[in-house]
């Protein structure tokens, strides 16, 4: 069901953990939908040098938690705001399509702890929107994502 | 590594014996039951006595028995056949919010029909209370349908006390016994169970029940299911009851044992989780735990890994992004219904596949709290 890849991220995920006095922390996602993503970022002079993670949710959401802060490290902020769902779903070798919002999950999660950076720092970042409250709202409209409940 | 399957609620392997016996009906005996020469006659024999013995260990009559293609069909054909035979009489139908797919979603085309029904709520151990039945019953009821035991949570119903209940107003009553046979012992006739299905495909029906056919076609099963009988499959139905019913009590002993040993050392080796289900009106071969801040898939990844073959209720694993509708109607809330995990184990399982489970589940579960953002906030909020 899943690629090689997803499961490697699965099963040794990049970047877990906290960051001490992070420059952004976003958390995506409600428990109820069985999953929930929580990103920091270190920044430094634009440039993200560092990113960690944690993450309840599925293989897929997992993978893509890994990935995502993968993708971003050593990033400026607009390259990283960049990052859509798709490339991360790309980078691991594509999700099964029933899978896909746990990437939308991961790009919200990245864009939620920027939006953090920006409000904390009082600046604005070219771009970058409001995080939803609640990532699952968007996938009502696409169609593919949890819940009825 | 050692493979562990412990799934066998989603289905087991054929055992030697079984597979022996029906080996002979894909070559040699192969004959169609319905023509007249002998090869077709010695089928013809072979499903007579395979309907003789699984009538025996039902407690039925060999003109009781029906052969279907699998449980999902026996379900079908149970609740849409009465639902159109008995119409004129009424066209309401209690049923139970636990019930296996097989049976709600057939209620649910059944309301698009015109009918109208009742699912009744369980307790928060997956209990169908007897006395909810009584109340829910009308004028216009014409089905009771209650599966025997939970296929997911291995909760045992009050069957006999629902049949009792379902005599007395002279409404039928219909059980899916996919999970239970094999674990129970079942009389239909002392029960007053009027239909019963059984998985690779059988329905009893008692005789005087109407039922419209559901498949249509050639005049097998005494012209109430059409369709050439699959041989192979009814010979090895009846001999798979025969062994399920060996030595029977001290099977049961052994299984319960290692099940409640599974139990008690996950539900103290792990914090923050508990059993679902009923602690003792429970399948013998049951175990189903919910683990507080991990999702249940994630879970099973880990597992596999490990060698273990099990399932869940979480959402990510029925496809439907929704978590199972058996561990909400138990009340637990949608993040912990997301955490859930079975294992069903079997005869053959050992002490040493038990033990291997326990040192495992917990290394798993700390591994993936250790990642869990909820468990951080938890952590945090209880300092």
């Amino acid at each position: 069901m899943y690629s090689e890849k997803v499961m490697d991220h699965f099963m040794n995920p990049r970047n877990v953990g906290e960051i001490e006095e992070a420059s952004g922390v976003g958390t995506v996602g409600n428990a109820k939908c069985g999953d929930i993503m929580k990103v920091y970022l270190k920044i430094e002079e634009d440039i993200i040098q560092d990113a960690k993670f944690k993450t309840f949710g599925c293989g897929a959401a997992v993978a893509t938690s890994s990935m995502a802060t993968e993708l971003v490290i050593g990033k400026t902020i607009q390259e990283a705001l960049h990052i859509t769902n798709k490339s991360v779903a790309e980078a691991l070798d594509g999700l099964p399509p029933v899978k896909m919002h746990c990437s939308l999950l991961a790009e919200e999660a990245v864009h939620a702890a920027l939006w953090d950076y920006a409000k904390k720092n009082n600046i604005e970042i070219e771009g970058l929107e409001e995080p939803k409250a609640d990532v699952h709202d968007h996938d009502h409209q696409e169609g593919t994502g949890c819940c009825n409940g | 590594m050692e493979k562990i399957y412990f799934d066998n609620a989603a289905t087991t392997p054929v055992k030697k014996e079984v597979l022996e016996i029906m080996l002979p009906y894909f070559t040699e005996n192969f004959g169609n039951p319905s023509s007249v020469y002998h090869l077709a006659q010695v089928n013809k024999k072979a499903i007579d006595e395979a309907r003789e013995t699984l009538a025996k260990y039902l407690g039925a009559n060999t003109n009781e028995i029906f052969f279907t293609s699998g449980g999902t069909e026996a379900d079908n054909w149970a609740i849409k056949g009465i639902a159109e035979a008995y119409k004129a009489k009424g066209n309401h139908i209690i049923t139970s919010k636990i019930e296996h797919h097989a049976v709600l979603h057939t209620c649910e085309y059944l309301e698009k029909q015109g009918y109208e029904v009742t699912y009744l709520d369980v307790d928060e151990e997956g209990m169908v209370n007897p006395e909810d039945v009584k109340k829910a019953i009308k004028d216009s009821t014409i089905l009771i349908s209650i599966m025997y035991a939970n296929n997911e949570i291995g909760t045992i119903m009050p069957i006999s006390e629902i049949g009792q209940i379902a005599k007395e107003h002279q409404i039928i009553f219909h059980t899916d016994a996919v999970q239970a046979i094999g674990q129970v012992k079942i009389d239909v006739k002392e029960q007053n169970i009027d239909l019963l299905s059984l998985s690779a495909g059988l329905l009893y029906i008692k005789r005087g029940i109407k039922t419209a056919p559901f498949i249509h076609g050639g005049a097998q099963e005494r012209g109430r299911r059409a369709g050439t009988e699959n041989v192979p499959g009814i010979v090895g139905l009846a001999k798979a009851m025969e062994l399920a019913y060996d030595h029977f009590e001290e099977k049961i002993k052994n299984i319960t044992a290692l099940r409640d040993e599974l139990i008690q050392g996950l539900i103290t080796q792990i914090p923050y989780c508990k059993l679902n289900g009923h602690k003792t009106q429970r399948l013998s071969n049951n175990v189903n735990i919910g683990v507080e801040f991990v999702e249940g898939e994630s879970l099973l990844l880990l597992l596999d890994m490990n060698g273990i073959a099990a399932s869940s209720g979480s959402a990510c694993t029925s496809g439907s992004l929704d978590p199972s509708h058996v561990l909400l109607a138990l009340g637990l809330p949608h993040e912990k219904a997301h955490g859930s995990v079975r294992f069903t184990l079997a005869e053959s399982t050992t002490k040493e596949q038990v033990d291997y489970v326990l040192e495992k589940m917990p290394q798993i579960v700390q591994r993936m709290r250790d990642m869990s953002p909820l468990y951080e906030e938890f952590l945090k909020a209880n300092k």
